[in-house]
Order: C-alpha cells, then sequence, then structure tokens
C-alpha cells in the first residue's frame, strides 16, 4: 500500500519530508487559533440568542458603542495574525534556502505527464529519490503551466513555460507518495498522475543504473512503445491515425510522404532518425516546423527502439517473425508495455 | 405613549392600492421602464435565472464525482471534457452573473433609492442601460458555456457556440492554446464587467447627490456604506479586468506576444493582471454581503447596531485593503520570495476589519431582543459560515500552509463558505428581509426558518468534508480521483443534494407568497431605515412627501402592533 495510508492524521497526510514537521506545526498552530476563535463566536452566539431571546415586556439595551472594548477586539487579532504570518514566513523561508551540494533532476511538464530526467541522462515518468538527500528539481514545461504537488512532502512549485522554478526537499521516510498536477491544464488534468518512491540511499545509485539501462534490456519495438509515451512524442503525434501536431505515426512507415516544399521522401529508418536529429529539414506538408531537436538527448538503442515502434505501427510493413518467446521478459508479457511506467507501475485507477 | 400610523399618512386608500407593481401593465412596460425597483426585478429574474443554471450544474458536477473515474458519461476522454466544461460553467456563470451582480443589482437597485429617501437613483436611463448590458452578455455568455458542455456530453455542436474550458480564471497560456470557444467567453464577461461600472457609478452618484435631509455620511444606513465601498471596487477594479480579456483576446488573435514566453511575454504576468481584478472582486461579493447583515442583525435584535462608525470604517478598509493583496493567489508561481512574504503580510491586515464586523454583530446581539425570523436565521447562518471561511483564509494567508493546500479543495471549500457561505447566506437573508417590500406579500414564515436550516446543514455537509479532502492532497478541478479520497467527495455530494433541496424549498415559498401570501404590513419588521416608511409595495415616486432621516438604528421608535401584524412609529 501507499504510504500515505499508516500515519496520516485527520487533518494531514502522513509527512515525509524535512520540513514536512515545520508546515504542520504551523498548520496546527493555526487550527488551534481557528478553533478557539470558532466556539467563542458559537459559544456567544448561542448564548446571546438564549438569553437576549425576545420576551414580550422586556427593553432592549440602548448600548451602541464601546470604544476600549472595539479596541480590544481590533489591537488583539492584529497581534494573533502576526503571529501567524510570522510562523509561514519562517516556514517559507526554509524552503526557499537550499543546502550545498543538491542532488538535481530536471522536470518537465507535459499535457499530461511528467518526464524526470538525471543527471546519467535517464528519464523516467516517476520521481525516484534518495532518502536523505536533499533534492532540488528544475522545472520547466513544454506547453502550458502545470504544479508540482507531492502531499507527503508538503510542497507545491509551478512549472511555468519560459521559465525555470526550483524547489528543494529532503524525504526523510521510505517509501511510495502521490504526486499531482494541481494546477488546471486541460482535458487529462486529473490523469497527470505520478508516484514519488523514496529510495534507501545506499540502493538508489543502483536503481538508477539498472533504470537507465531499460531499453536496452526490452525488445526495441516495445521499448520505442514505451519511450513515445515517457518522452513526450503523444503529445504531438496520435498512433491511432487521427490528426494532431505532427504527423500520425500509424500506416507511415514504407509510404511516401510529400513534404512542405513540393518533393517527397520515403519514411524508411533514415528519415525518422533524421526528423528526430534535424526536425526542421524535412517538414512534412499541411505541418508546421514546431518538434524540437532529440539531438544528444536520444541514445542510439533508443532511436532505433523508436523505428521499431513505428515500424509495427505499419500494416503493410512485415515484421520480422517473433522472437523466440522465452527470451522475452515475463513482465511485458501479460499487459501493453505503454501502461507500464519505467520505474514501477502506476496504480492510478 | 400614544401610537400612531404616521408612515404616509398623507395618500388616499385609493392611492395606497396603485403602487410600481400595478401602476402600468403590459411586457412593454416593464421592458423599457426607468423605475429602480422594475429594474431591481428585471435583475431578479435573470440573475435567479443564472443561479439556477450554476446549481444545476453544482448538483452536476458534485454527482460526477461521487465515484472516481467516469460517472455520467462512461468515455473517459469525453467524460474529462465534460467535467472540466461543466466546472466552467458552474465557476463563470455563478462568479460573473450570480455572485458579483446578486446584491447589488436585485436588491441595491430596489432598496438603495428608497433608503436615500430618493424617488429613484441618480440616472435612470443608465441603470436600464446596465440591466441590458448584463442580459446581453449574460445570454452572449451562457451561449457559449452551454453549447460547449453540450457537445461534451452529447456530441452535438449548437451554432455559435464551442464551449469554454479554462476555468473562469481564464489562465495562460492554456486559455491562449485551448480549442475552445475563449473569444466569444471573454467577449461575453466584458460586456458583464460593464454593467457591473454602470452600477457602481450610478450608486456613487446616487449616495453623493440624493441623500435626504438629516442624513449625513455617518447615518447613512451600512448597507449603503458597503454598497459605497462595494462600487468604488467597482468602478476601479472592473476595468482592469476588461483590459486583461482584451489583452487575452489580442494574445490568441493576433499572437501579440504579451503572455507567450516563445514571444517574449510572460505566462505569470496574465495572472496578475486577472488577480488585480479578481482579488477584489471577492470583496465586490462579501462587502454587500456584509452590509445586509449589519441590518439584519439590529432590526432582529431590536437593538442600536453597535459600532457603527467601526463596521462604516472596516468596509472602507476592506475596499481599500482588498486591491493590494492580488499576490496571494500566486505563492507557488514561482515570484519571488520577497514578493511572497509582502503580499502575505497584506492579506493579513484584511482580515482584521473582517473580524472586526463580526465581533460587532455579536455584540448588537448582546443585551437586544432577539427575534429568530428567516432572515435572522439566515443572518446567524452567515456569521458561522463567513467565520470559518475568514479563519480557514489564515491557512491560505500563512506562506508555510498555504504551499501545502494551494489549488486543493481546501480552497475549494475555503472560497466556498467566503463567497458562497457569505453572499449567498446574506442574499436570502436580503431577500427575504426585503420581500414584503418588494412584492407586499408576507411568505410562509414556517417554511421559510424550515428551508434556512436545510441549506444551512447541506451547506456544511458539502463543503466541511473538502476542507479535510484538500489538506489531504485532493488537487481541485479533477475529473477523476484517487480511491482514498472517494469518502469526501461523497459526503461531499449528498450534502449537495440536501443544500439543493433547502433551495427549492426557499423558491416554493417565494412562488407561494406570490400567489397566496397575506398582505404585507409597510413595517413587519419595525426597521428604522426609510424604506420601511412607505408603502408596502412602494408606489411608483417611493414616498409622496420627501422623508426626513435620523438614525437608521434608532429602532426603539418603534412599537409592534398587532392589529396589522406589524410595527408603527411610537409619536415622540
Amino acid at each position: 500500500m501507499l504510504g500515505q495510508s499508516s500515519e496520516s492524521s485527520f487533518w494531514l497526510p502522513v509527512n515525509a519530508s524535512s520540513y514536512g514537521g515545520e508546515v504542520d506545526w504551523v498548520f496546527y498552530f493555526i487550527y488551534g487559533v481557528c478553533v478557539v476563535m470558532m466556539v467563542l463566536i458559537v459559544v456567544l452566539a448561542v448564548l446571546f440568542i438564549w438569553r437576549y431571546r425576545h420576551r414580550p415586556g422586556v427593553e432592549p439595551s440602548r448600548l451602541s458603542h464601546n470604544t476600549p472594548l472595539e479596541l480590544t477586539w481590533t489591537i488583539i487579532p492584529t497581534i494573533v495574525v502576526g503571529f501567524i504570518f510570522y510562523f509561514g514566513f519562517v516556514g517559507f523561508l526554509n524552503m526557499n534556502t537550499p543546502p550545498r551540494n543538491l542532488y538535481e533532476i530536471n522536470v518537465t511538464a507535459f499535457k499530461w505527464g511528467w518526464a524526470f530526467q538525471y543527471p546519467n541522462g535517464h528519464v523516467d515518468q516517476n520521481l525516484h529519490i534518495p532518502r536523505d538527500r536533499p533534492v532540488r528539481l528544475i522545472l520547466s514545461s513544454q506547453d502550458v503551466i502545470h504544479s508540482l504537488y507531492i502531499p507527503a512532502f508538503r510542497i507545491k512549485k509551478d512549472a511555468v513555460p519560459g521559465r525555470y522554478n526550483k524547489m528543494w526537499f529532503k524525504a526523510t521516510k521510505e517509501g511510495e507518495y502521490h504526486l499531482f498536477c494541481a494546477e488546471y491544464c486541460g482535458t487529462k488534468h486529473s490523469e497527470m498522475y505520478a508516484k514519488v518512491i523514496v529510495h534507501d540511499p545506499t540502493q538508489f545509485a543502483a536503481w538508477l543504473e539498472e533504470a537507465a539501462n531499460w531499453a536496452a534490456k526490452l525488445p526495441p519495438a516495445e521499448a520505442g512503445q514505451k519511450l513515445y509515451s515517457v518522452r513526450g512524442c503523444a503529445q504531438c503525434h496520435t498512433v491511432d491515425g487521427s490528426g494532431g501536431i505532427g504527423p500520425s505515426f500509424k500506416n507511415i512507415f514504407g509510404e511516401s510522404q510529400k513534404l512542405r516544399d513540393g518533393s517527397s521522401v520515403l519514411v524508411d529508418e533514415d528519415y525518422i532518425r533524421n526528423s528526430l536529429m534535424n526536425p526542421g529539414s524535412q517538414i512534412v506538408a499541411g505541418f508546421e516546423n514546431v518538434m524540437p531537436t532529440y539531438k544528444g538527448r536520444l541514445k542510439d538503442v533508443e532511436i532505433t527502439a523508436l523505428i521499431e515502434y513505428i515500424k509495427s505501427l505499419s500494416e503493410h510493413y512485415e515484421a520480422p517473425p517473433a522472437a523466440v518467446e522465452e527470451s522475452a521478459p515475463e513482465e511485458n508479457a501479460t499487459q501493453p508495455a505503454a501502461q507500464h511506467s519505467t520505474g514501477g507501475e502506476n496504480t492510478k485507477p | 405613549m400614544t401610537i400612531a400610523t404616521t408612515a404616509s399618512p398623507e395618500l388616499e386608500p385609493a392611492a395606497r392600492s396603485r403602487n410600481y407593481l400595478n401602476q402600468t401593465r403590459g411586457l412593454r412596460s416593464w421592458l423599457i421602464t426607468l423605475d429602480h425597483k422594475r429594474i431591481g426585478i428585471l435583475y431578479m429574474v435573470a440573475i435567479l435565472g443564472a443561479f439556477f443554471l450554476g446549481g444545476v450544474f453544482a448538483v452536476l458536477l458534485r454527482t460526477e464525482l461521487i465515484s472516481p473515474g467516469p460517472t455520467l458519461i462512461k468515455d473517459p476522454v469525453r467524460a474529462w471534457d465534460f467535467y472540466n466544461h461543466m466546472f466552467t460553467l458552474h465557476g463563470a456563470v455563478m462568479t460573473f452573473m450570480f455572485i458579483i451582480p446578486a446584491i447589488p443589482a436585485i436588491l441595491g437597485n430596489f432598496v438603495l433609492p428608497i433608503m436615500l429617501g430618493a424617488k429613484d437613483v441618480a440616472f435612470p436611463r443608465l441603470n436600464l442601460l446596465s440591466f441590458y448590458l448584463y442580459a446581453f452578455g449574460g445570454v452572449f455568455f451562457v451561449w457559449v458555456l452551454l453549447s460547449g458542455v453540450i457537445e461534451s456530453a452529447f456530441g452535438i455542436k449548437l451554432y455559435g457556440g464551442g464551449g469554454l474550458d479554462t476555468g473562469w480564471t481564464f489562465y495562460t497560456p492554456y486559455s491562449t492554446s485551448t480549442s475552445s470557444a475563449v473569444v466569444p467567453a471573454v467577449l461575453g464577461a466584458f460586456i458583464l464587467g460593464f454593467s457591473s461600472i454602470l452600477t457602481g457609478l450610478n450608486f456613487i452618484a446616487s449616495m453623493h447627490m440624493l441623500r435626504p435631509k438629516g442624513m449625513t455620511w455617518f447615518r447613512m444606513p451600512l448597507f449603503l456604506w458597503a454598497l459605497y465601498g462595494t462600487s468604488a471596487i467597482q468602478i476601479l477594479a472592473t476595468p482592469v479586468l476588461a483590459i486583461t480579456l482584451l489583452l487575452l483576446v489580442a494574445e490568441r488573435t493576433l499572437g501579440v506576444g504579451i503572455f507567450d514566453p516563445a514571444l517574449g511575454g510572460d505566462p505569470v504576468l496574465f495572472q496578475h493582471f486577472f488577480w488585480f481584478y479578481s482579488h477584489p472582486a471577492v470583496y465586490i461579493m462579501i462587502l454587500p454581503a456584509m452590509g445586509i447583515i449589519s441590518e439584519v442583525v439590529s432590526v432582529f435584535s431590536r437593538k442600536h447596531i453597535f459600532g457603527y462608525s467601526f463596521i462604516a470604517m472596516s468596509s472602507i478598509a476592506i475596499a481599500l485593503l482588498g486591491f493590494l493583496v492580488w499576490g496571494h493567489h500566486m505563492f507557488t508561481s514561482g515570484q519571488s520570495p520577497v514578493a511572497n512574504a509582502i503580499f502575505s503580510l497584506l492579506t493579513f491586515t484584511v482580515s482584521i476589519p473582517s473580524a472586526i464586523k463580526v465581533f460587532n454583530w455579536l455584540a448588537t446581539m448582546h443585551g437586544g431582543s432577539i427575534q429568530l425570523k428567516t432572515p435572522m436565521l439566515y443572518a446567524i447562518g452567515f456569521i458561522m459560515l463567513f467565520s470559518i471561511g475568514g479563519l480557514t483564509g489564515l491557512f491560505l494567508g500563512s506562506l508555510a500552509t498555504d504551499i501545502h493546500v494551494h489549488d486543493t479543495y481546501f480552497v475549494v471549500a475555503h472560497f466556498h463558505y467566503v463567497m458562497m457561505g457569505s453572499t449567498l447566506f446574506a442574499f436570502l437573508a436580503g431577500m427575504h428581509y426585503w420581500w414584503p417590500k418588494i412584492f407586499g406579500k408576507m411568505y410562509n414564515e414556517y417554511l421559510g426558518r424550515l428551508a434556512a436550516l436545510v441549506v444551512f446543514v447541506g451547506f456544511n455537509l458539502t463543503f466541511m468534508v473538502q476542507f479535510i479532502a484538500g489538506a489531504h492532497g485532493m488537487p481541485r478541478r479533477y475529473a477523476n480521483y484517487l480511491d482514498e479520497f472517494t469518502i469526501y467527495h461523497q459526503i461531499s455530494t449528498i450534502g449537495s443534494y440536501v443544500m439543493a433541496a433547502g433551495l427549492v424549498m426557499v423558491a416554493i415559498n417565494w412562488l407561494d407568497s406570490l400567489v397566496r401570501g397575506r398582505p404585507a404590513p409597510e413595517n413587519p419588521w419595525g426597521g428604522n431605515t426609510l424604506e420601511w416608511q412607505t408603502t408596502s409595495p412602494p408606489p411608483t415616486e417611493n414616498f409622496a412627501r420627501t422623508p426626513t432621516a435620523d438614525d437608521p438604528y434608532a429602532l426603539h421608535k418603534w412599537r409592534y402592533d398587532a392589529s396589522i401584524e406589524g410595527y408603527v412609529k411610537v409619536a415622540e
């Protein structure tokens, strides 16, 4: 089960980050103030309604003001909210003063998913981090404003296109936690869900090494399918023949495409590779030059995998006879690979 | 002590039976009327229509969320689109077409000139124009929004539609890139904004020019002080919305690059512009509500309002400070930590005048002679809900806790307590309070009280659990959610049904009173503001002779007379 269910309170989910405790403290301080004030208001209201209920012959008081009393209930709340501001401000300062030597992960938000890129180049759909090590996320967005929200860490920051927003935290408990998009971003806003997996620090490096090489261990077409969803291809290119920002991948391999400059090109391995490296050089007629280059962002094995995946989407292309069955990793035999994250199962309904 | 019916003794019995409702007849006489009371009723019909529409979609939204996954529509992607169009419609219609105009346009229009002892507002023709701007902009706006919902639900395209799925906030760059009909929707909101500006202008001019003999600024009823503060914000803030929306249209159609980072713009700039209007707009919603509560609490406690000048000044303080806190909507946007700290500090200063008002209302009840009639029940409900809304605002003003609960259901609950708890309850308090004056008919008191109770219970059932869901991390504007949040959504949805049932009871009571209600006396509650010193309903010219105002809360000047079931003035 997810970490939240074990130690959460009535009001707050489990706390798994270093300044979660500080936020919770302020939360419960304000909560205390609210309860005291609310009890005061309710008790006074009920008391007055009862004590001063309408009774024939009883004259209401004509008192209409009392300056000392009014000054009192102006000054006391001022002092109380002054304290609340101060505590909230101190907690916020800590969120904005990161320690040195942070482990940096680049985060790209897109409709509708997250790409977490590690220092060794590995890109993951879920956020894997080591316990007890301060981590900085550098947030950017490919399209609209998204917001990265991890309730268990009490942290949230918008991913704004054209800007790098930074956030840091230190996870204190191993386990799996929710990661949501909190800024409304269109149709599948509520599906833009990922997991945070906090690893034992000694095992984190091993996980990263293992994860970075995942593409080499899968049949190329399957690896390509994962890359298609993980690296944001799905944002522009459909695989069912319907329209999109870029051409659909369905039935494209082995076909001739008309280009914007009037010439034609055969969609083969070379064309796909060139489209990834120099997207502006051969644009299909009817589409804009908007695709970013993937030069240096994809390994050769990944490019090959994507080519194989696009091949597999073409009815006209004869796939080579399937490999010997036992060689396919068994976890991929049961479900289509697109439903996998690269780092573990998503449990989103 | 002698008792005399002094309100309008000079009117002949025949003249008494003639009032603004029956002075002239026919649809045409209503549609071209310049009478502020009839314009108030036109607004009432239109705004209650908008409230009904927004309410239906509130219930549909909650029904969609009664279980995780697609509920009303089975295909997930269409269900998400359906939800996104619905919550946009609910939010936009409720904000622009109900909460902002409801109290000023309906009750303000009806009551303000009479409270001033005047025949009409300062500019009656402008008043009619602002109604038609509302009606025209509203029809346009609703058409665009509703067609989007219909299209996503049934796949039927309507002429000129296209829908809106941006939320009522129109955040860029989503609003500049979505395929829904942002430009027509924005133009609808733009027109609605003009209606708001014109009403504010009219009210301010009226209060400056038409106050009667004896009504100094500090003898103005507090409802008028509240409307004064509201109008000032409407005039100063609404043009900012208009400019922002025009910039959005320019961005979308011409690609001018104000908000698009690829062209050197800044998407967060839109949020600054938007909230520079929309945060003050929250006070456009709350201030008139507070004005009504001040009147109702005093009258039904039979006691002079406590701390008149503190309440009046706190209205003005709220209006001024409300302009300085827009940045607290952007604590997570990446704006500078210094800006965040300043906005946080300023935000807390707004809470002080609000707290002052709550204590003043309670102190007004102290030593009073309290009658729990329907308007008073709504007023007490208001004080409770507004207190919860205001206190939970402390979590949002405080930086450390806001980061956690920002854009979650905690915020949804908070602003429903503040905006709906305050505005709707005060609106209902005011509607019941002035209903006898407006229509000359009494509603059923028992049904009125029962409905108030049901609405109050339904409201709390709906929104209280959302605080918990939000604090646990349930983000807002989610068409789908994780299983662990199911229980909160289910309780909330059931609460929304209870509240809807309560509001249906209110509607039945009102309609029933129009048909079968007993005639209302001039002053059923014993208020001392001038509207209670003319007939119910008032004649077209409001008063036979311009009245003289005195202390609006000198309630001891009125005595209950059982024979007319109303109050009569005590001869001095």
